[in-house]
């Protein structure tokens, strides 16, 4: 992964410096409380309900052992001792002090780590595939790139307070597994006829109040112009994006009202001017920072391992983890392993300080010393050999690191919601954690097969609902919490959006309207059929049917 | 004592700052399908207000844009003596200056005014002024102008800045240099880092 040369060490010691004092004068009365909330929250840190909200980048999803020791370091001496790790792929600490914040930073500052820019009106953290770099179907290594955008939006001077937050994804796989078409601006990095590294650029995805899928801007933009293209893009947008209405503001709204031809025609005016200037990246650039992202020094290992098979083909529960959890790789002998941070009835996303030890600890034994978080807010080991899949299964287990419920109905994504953001109008975690409950049987759950449950406490959709297969918002009638539910929305390159079945419900019915929906499903289902294939073919009005007609007869028998 | 920094000293203002004569407020709401973003919820200037402005007669003057676009003519001479400056807002259109006048180094002095710190608007019209409009001569951020985006305004090209008024301009200097060597390419360093040094 990318490491630090004194220049990127220098930035984010200064960026510590420059934030402590700032903290110094907002103590100090010098800075008002408006004044110092977009410094704040360019830094990740929010107000929230209970206590100030730290979001700590980690860019792209990828962290060292040495930087995971921290951060469960960090969660321990200088909050509960836990940490959420968010859909951005970042990590969250729910109960920090204001004041010591900077402290934190000078302590992330020495695994090379900051909180620049992980919120705030500016360019977020770049996210992509959790298994770049190792995934048999991946055309481009896109994490060099992404690297390249990371520093390039770094303190960049003209887009420092955009109308809003603008978020960036990149993806070089032919099923897209970063939802590029949700981000204000995706890429999807491929080759193009001539062999040559080119990307699909997408614009103005995104979800919150207004969710709309992305629009394809460039069909073929070659990787050189990557930065300066994008310069065009944020540059129209910043000047000409809405800024007397907070929820007009993403730069979907811009694209929407001005037509995808119009808004490319602008871009490309910019463009004319910025095309060949001198952010365009150089070959010796890329490959520098692409050295970083070179392969592990792999062991030669034959296609099957004796001892594996006949772990799997023993131990029961240790199948059922391999077939959830264990991941292709494009090297042969070896897998990818996810750690589920959904263990029924947690948190989902929440790790221990402990766990983090535990997690750091097996990919320094087992993985090069490296993980990554994936935007299902799970833990990935990336590199891990056939014959030590066991082992890594028995330590994940003994700390709950291994139900195997990676991508099935209780691998939910879920915000904090009401337990913690002042933003929420719900509650989210208590409605995961009675869902997976609801479906703790682990054969019924794998029956049940692939599906995507997500949640969100508000319309800022953090929990990403529009895209879950089941999307289940938060939202608030006369100062109580309701759930409005919706079904058929999908990540992936045939993304779509759910649509919703009709009048929301209280807390205690959601178990059992994810229930009924499952049930129509399995009545329905044909062989192979997963739920999402189900709701496409059929739609949503059985479903309905079926979720109200057993509403009704609830509510007559009372 | 004078709240005006120039490149990286505090200095006095020898200009003198018109505006329009204040009106009742005009609001132009959103208008139209296709919407102009950046009129939105703005005030609009009238032919009353500009043909009121008061111009004093003497001096350094820095006029609103829109006040110098219309009554252009009766300004050559001052112009020609290097006394008039230009401001304009964060939401006006540089273009509509440039029509009438693509030289803009006729203008000692060319300033922007922010009335929110937090809009981002006023970086890209720094950016413009002096990589797309070449101006070369002092480019001044005022109104809602504090320390912490003092790096950010000198990256975009401004090389001076009035400081809210009740804000200490010396300390604000200290800002200008948060950070030592910045990634990207901008305005002031054309060159990302990764063309000025040789990075392992």
């Amino acid at each position: 992964m990318y490491k630090y040369d004194e220049i990127d060490q220098q930035l984010v010691d200064e960026r510590v410096a420059q934030y402590r004092d700032q903290t110094r004068r907002f103590l100090a009365g010098e800075l008002s409380e408006e004044e110092f909330r977009p410094l704040r929250l360019q830094n990740g840190l929010y107000i929230q309900r209970h206590a100030p909200m730290l979001r700590i980048a980690v860019p792209y999803g990828m962290l060292s052992s040495k930087q995971l020791h921290k951060l469960a370091d960090i969660a321990a001496r200088y909050d509960r001792s836990y940490g959420h790790f968010s859909t951005r792929q970042n990590m969250q600490l729910n109960w920090p002090k204001l004041e010591q914040i900077p402290d934190i930073l000078a302590e992330l500052a020495t695994v090379e780590m900051h909180a620049i820019q992980t919120s705030g009106n500016c360019i977020r953290n770049i996210t992509t595939d959790q298994f770049a770099g190792i995934a048999p179907d991946e055309v481009v290594d896109p994490r060099a790139m992404a690297e390249v955008i990371r520093q390039w939006s770094t303190f960049h001077p003209e887009f420092a307070l955009l109308p809003r937050k603008f978020k960036i994804a990149v993806s070089g796989t032919k099923q897209d597994r970063a939802v590029v078409q949700m981000h204000d601006i995706g890429m999807e990095f491929y080759l193009d006829g001539a062999n040559k590294v080119a990307i699909k650029v997408w614009v103005g995805g995104g979800l919150g109040r207004t969710p709309i899928l992305g629009s394809v801007i460039n069909e073929h933009l070659e990787w050189q112009h990557a930065l300066t293209y994008c310069e065009a893009i944020v540059r129209v947008y910043n000047l000409h994006g809405r800024r007397d209405n907070s929820y007009k503001a993403r730069i979907k709204i811009l694209v929407k009202a001005l037509g995808i031809d119009e808004f490319r025609k602008q871009v490309d005016a910019e463009w004319l001017h910025l095309k060949d200037t001198p952010n365009t990246i150089t070959e010796a650039e890329l490959a520098r920072v692409a050295q970083h992202f070179a392969a592990m020094p792999y062991d030669n290992l034959p296609v099957n391992n004796a001892s594996f098979e006949a772990e799997v083909a023993n131990n029961v529960a240790f199948a059922a983890w391999v077939k959830r959890c264990v991941h292709a790789h494009k090297q042969t002998g070896y897998r990818a392993v996810t750690l589920s941070l959904k263990p029924h009835g947690k948190a989902p996303g929440d790790a221990s300080s402990e766990q983090m030890h535990i997690v750091a600890d097996l990919a320094a034994q087992y993985s090069f010393g490296e993980l990554r978080v994936s935007h299902e807010q799970n833990l990935i080991l990336a590199d891990v050999q056939l014959g030590d899949l066991f082992a890594v299964w028995q330590q994940a287990r003994a700390h709950g690191l291994a139900t195997p419920n990676i991508g099935l109905l209780t691998d939910i994504i879920c915000c904090p919601g009401g337990d913690f953001c002042s933003l929420a109008n719900a509650k989210s975690i208590p409605i995961a954690q009675a869902i997976q409950m609801q479906f703790d049987h682990l054969d019924y759950l794998h029956d049940i097969g692939e599906l995507e449950l997500n949640i969100s406490g508000c319309m800022n959709a953090c929990g990403h609902h529009h895209v879950g297969h089941i999307g289940i918002l938060g939202v608030d009638k006369d100062g109580s919490e309701w759930y409005q539910v919706s079904i058929g929305g999908k990540q992936g390159n045939d993304a779509s959006l759910s649509s919703v079945i009709g009048p929301s419900f209280a807390a205690e019915e959601m178990p059992g309207v994810v229930q009924r929906l499952i049930d129509v499903y399995i009545d329905q289902r044909t062989p192979e059929e997963l739920f999402i294939d189900t709701v496409r073919r059929l739609g949503v009005a059985p479903f309905k049917a079926h979720v109200y007609a057993a509403k009704e007869i609830e509510a007559s028998h009372v | 004592m004078s709240n005006l920094i120039y490149q990286n000293a505090i200095t006095t203002d020898d200009w003198t700052l018109v505006e329009l004569p204040k009106v009742e407020k005009v609001v132009r709401m959103q208008a139209g399908k296709v919407v102009l973003f950046h009129l939105t919820g703005e005030n609009t200037i009238s032919a009353a207000q500009i043909a009121d402005t008061v111009i004093p007669p003497n001096g350094l003057v820095l006029l609103p844009m829109s006040v110098y676009i219309a009554r252009k003519a009766s300004l050559e001479n001052r112009v020609a003596k290097q006394e008039v400056g230009i401001w304009l807002a964060t939401h006006e259109r540089l273009e509509s200056l440039i029509e009438v006048e693509p030289d803009l180094n006729r203008f000692p002095l060319v300033a922007v005014f922010v009335e929110r710190f937090a809009d981002g608007r006023i970086f890209s019209l720094g950016n413009l002024l002096r990589t797309r409009y070449g101006y070369n001569n002092t480019l001044r951020a005022f109104g809602d102008v504090l320390r912490d985006q003092l790096y950010f305004l000198k990256r975009s090209g401004f090389d001076s800045y009035l400081i809210r008024a009740d804000r200490n301009a010396q300390e604000a200097l200290t800002s200008l240099n948060d950070f030592t060597r910045p990634y990207q390419g901008a305005v002031d360093e054309k060159l990302p880092v990764w063309r000025r040094v040789s990075r392992k």
